[in-house]
């Protein structure tokens, strides 16, 4: 495929690994932000090609992961005892909510009419088609999947389709690098930022990071080769003690982003605090629907409660330390759960939820326990 | 393999019903139900077992025998390279041959939802049937239920099948060993691909056929030309699965490169885009077999001479292990694991 053989090519991925080698003269921490770069990292084994000095930390960029549990509860009480048809992404169906009732599979599996979709336009247009139901759309995900659900939103505005709504759970990536930085025990030197999320909002929450916090970032891409120049870069940046925000994903990431995006994600969300599972609140770290909109927001709709603030910060159970993997100060083979208590058909944490989240892609590639 | 035509049969003509749709007296065990076994079934299967309308038929093999049996369902049922009624008969075709058995005869059950259009039915049955003859084996057996409309989904079809084995002791888990090279007979996922997109609506360009097909003749070809220690169909789970499943069964780890493992651009292209990994997408019509190293290139020439043209030989089994694990070589040298799934997989999010 065309864009993708190019950044797999092993004699490029050689070079580039050198590279880093030659670049690196003391021990460095960088975290890849975003699941689906953790997710190519493991499945490449791309830290086999890193030198000893660089440690890779995994982020919390895995919108799975860090939907808070009671979200996931709402939706599907609205699907068992409100009788609506739930639409969602498919790795959603198999997330465990806080009050450990059970996925939205085995919800489908008891009667309720629960839909995987593509899209949140996909659901708006089973709306069209069922006037009689009310359909809602478990939304979640970062600045990439948000502007579909607000296209979504806009366009049952529109069309006047009243049975339709979103129960949004939306978060921002930028607080979130935030927050690990302003950490006081935090490890993680400089970022690879989450390319396709620029690729929407641009790049402007950046410089005040590099600047508060000296940290290079580095937005990058999800191929092997795209990995590798976006560590060579961020280690070249540390090394020289400059700390500055690159772009490696140039292919797809424009300074001022998407500004159709832009400008739907700002007439349909605003900026809140928003509780993250496993982080616990993040400062301006969610979106959510504006009241103009509120007869297509599932919260206001249906009378939803389910920010309880303080429950979402669930790390995890027993000794699960969800919350130390998400902020990489912990890797998760480190964890004394990762294997014994906690596995992708049993996770006690958020990381171990999702395929995308570290923990579950660490024991899917890598092994089985410590 | 060689393709899989399905011969069009002449599409039933005698009228098997009054109705267009199933009705609960098709199930019933009155006239209804008898013309539509007589017209339908026994028409379109032939045969002197079915003919005689027996409870059941009398098989003589010569020598032990291989007996196995699996239940059919697929959405859609008519998907780009075939449908449910090939999909039933090929499908216990493969699992007879993975034996290490040539098919004899086939039993056939349907469960029908009130309500099917009979002429979809009678296309299915066609196409089983045809397939069925291509394989050269006989429904000597078979059985109608008819449920209410909401309690089925269309049609189910279970077979059932007889096969003689080639070869004492078959192939089998129990006797694969460390050392022995594992080789794909061809292109992998386009069953699983073709599907999802059928169910699911891409269209992709150009549209992509499944390999659903009978695979008997290659494998029983390298049953009789080389020392088959084991055969498996990558059905569900996809070949990842089953390598995950025969490594715990043998004791031993295994190691593929997956350089090596073929799979068509079009596969690989739709797989990136749906966040799918290829190497856990079923297969209906390949196979991979497990033969000492010292006899791999004789299996991959019979292989080949068989029709399947992109065989591979994609690795092989390390040394007995106490945590018998699947071990994929990247192309770009780094190692992972293949473990079985948690469920199935699922496109992902981002």
């Amino acid at each position: 495929m065309k864009w993708v053989e190019e950044f797999r090519d092993p004699a490029a991925i050689r070079a580039a690994s050198a590279a880093i080698a030659e670049a690196i003269t003391q021990p460095w921490t960088i975290m890849e932000v975003c699941g689906g770069q953790t997710h190519a990292i493991v499945r490449w084994s791309l830290h086999e090609l890193l030198p000893p000095e660089l440690e890779l930390v995994h982020g919390p960029g895995c919108p799975v992961c860090v939907t808070p549990g009671e979200v996931l509860d709402a939706a599907r009480d609205l699907a068992v005892e409100g009788g609506v048809i739930l639409a969602t992404y498919a790795d959603m169906l198999r997330v465990p909510g806080q009050r450990r009732t059970g996925d939205l599979l085995a919800a489908r599996a008891a009667g309720a009419d629960v839909r995987a979709v593509a899209s949140p336009l996909d659901a708006l247009r089973l709306a069209q088609a069922h006037p009689e139901r009310e359909v809602v759309m478990l939304a979640v995900g970062f600045e990439t999947t948000a502007p579909a659900s607000a296209a979504a939103i806009e366009a049952a505005a529109r069309g006047g389709v009243a049975n339709f709504s979103v129960l949004a759970s939306h978060v921002r990536v930028a607080p979130a690098m935030a927050m690990i930085l302003a950490g006081e025990d935090n490890r993680v030197q400089g970022f690879l930022a989450a390319g396709h999320v620029c690729a929407v909002v641009g790049t402007e929450d950046y410089p005040p990071l590099v600047e508060r916090y000296g940290a290079p970032i580095v937005v990058t891409g999800f191929e092997p080769l795209d990995l590798l120049a976006g560590v060579l870069r961020c280690v070249r940046a540390l090394e020289a003690g400059r700390p500055r925000l690159e772009v490696q994903y140039r292919r797809a990431v424009r300074p001022e982003g998407n500004p159709v995006a832009r400008a739907a994600l700002e007439r349909v969300f605003e900026v809140v605090d928003a509780p993250w599972r496993g982080l616990g609140e993040v400062p301006q770290g969610g979106l959510a629907i504006r009241p103009e909109f509120a007869a297509h927001d599932a919260l206001r709709r249906f009378e939803l409660r389910p920010d309880e603030r303080g429950v979402a910060a669930e790390g995890g159970q027993g000794s699960c330390r969800a919350a130390d993997v998400l902020r990489g100060r912990l890797k998760p083979l480190a964890c004394p759960e990762f294997g014994r208590g906690c596995t992708p058909e049993r996770p006690l944490g958020a990381p171990m939820v999702s395929s995308e989240g570290a923990c579950a892609a660490y024991y899917r590639h890598r092994a089985r326990h410590a | 393999m060689p393709d899989t035509d399905i011969e069009e049969g002449p599409s039933c003509p005698l009228p098997f019903s009054d109705y267009e749709r199933v009705v609960l007296a098709h199930g019933g065990g009155g006239r209804v139900m008898q013309r539509l076994i007589r017209d339908l079934f026994v028409a379109a299967f032939g045969g002197a077992a079915l003919e005689r309308g027996h409870d059941g038929a009398v098989l003589r093999p010569r020598g032990p025998i291989a007996v196995t049996t699996d239940a059919f369902t697929v959405s859609p049922r008519t998907f780009p390279g075939g449908d449910l009624g090939s999909l039933a008969v090929h499908g216990t075709v493969n699992d007879l041959a993975m034996c290490g058995a040539r098919p004899l005869a086939l039993t056939a059950s349907f469960i029908l939802e009130e309500g099917l259009e009979l002429r979809e039915l009678a296309t299915l049955v066609e196409h089983m049937a045809a397939a069925a003859r291509s394989c050269g084996v006989e429904v000597v057996t078979g059985d109608t239920k008819v449920v209410e409309r909401g309690k089925g989904d269309g049609v189910f079809i279970t077979t059932t099948g007889v096969g003689e084995l080639l070869v004492d002791p078959p192939p089998g888990p129990e006797r694969l060993a460390p050392g022995d090279a594992i080789v794909v007979s061809g292109p992998i996922g386009e069953h699983g691909v073709a599907v999802l997109a059928a169910r699911e609506g891409l269209s992709l360009e150009p549209p992509l056929v499944s390999d659903a097909g009978p695979v008997h003749a290659a494998a029983l070809a390298l049953v009789e030309a080389c020392e088959v220690h084991c055969l498996r169909d990558p059905t569900r789970g996809g070949l990842a699965s089953v390598l995950a499943e025969l490594a715990t069964a043998s004791g031993s780890s295994m190691h593929i490169r997956e350089a090596d493992v073929p799979v068509r651009p079009a596969v690989a292209d739709t797989c990136e885009l749906l966040g799918l990994d290829p190497l856990y997408v079923a297969c209906e019509g390949r196979f991979v077999a497990f033969v000492p190293a010292a006899q791999v290139d004789d299996a991959l020439a019979c292989l080949r001479r068989s029709g399947c043209e992109q065989a591979a030989h994609i690795g092989a089994l390390g040394p007995a292990s106490a945590d018998p694990l699947v071990f994929a070589e990247s192309a770009l040298g780094g190692r992972r694991i293949l473990d079985l799934l948690s469920s199935e997989q699922l496109p992902r999010i981002c």
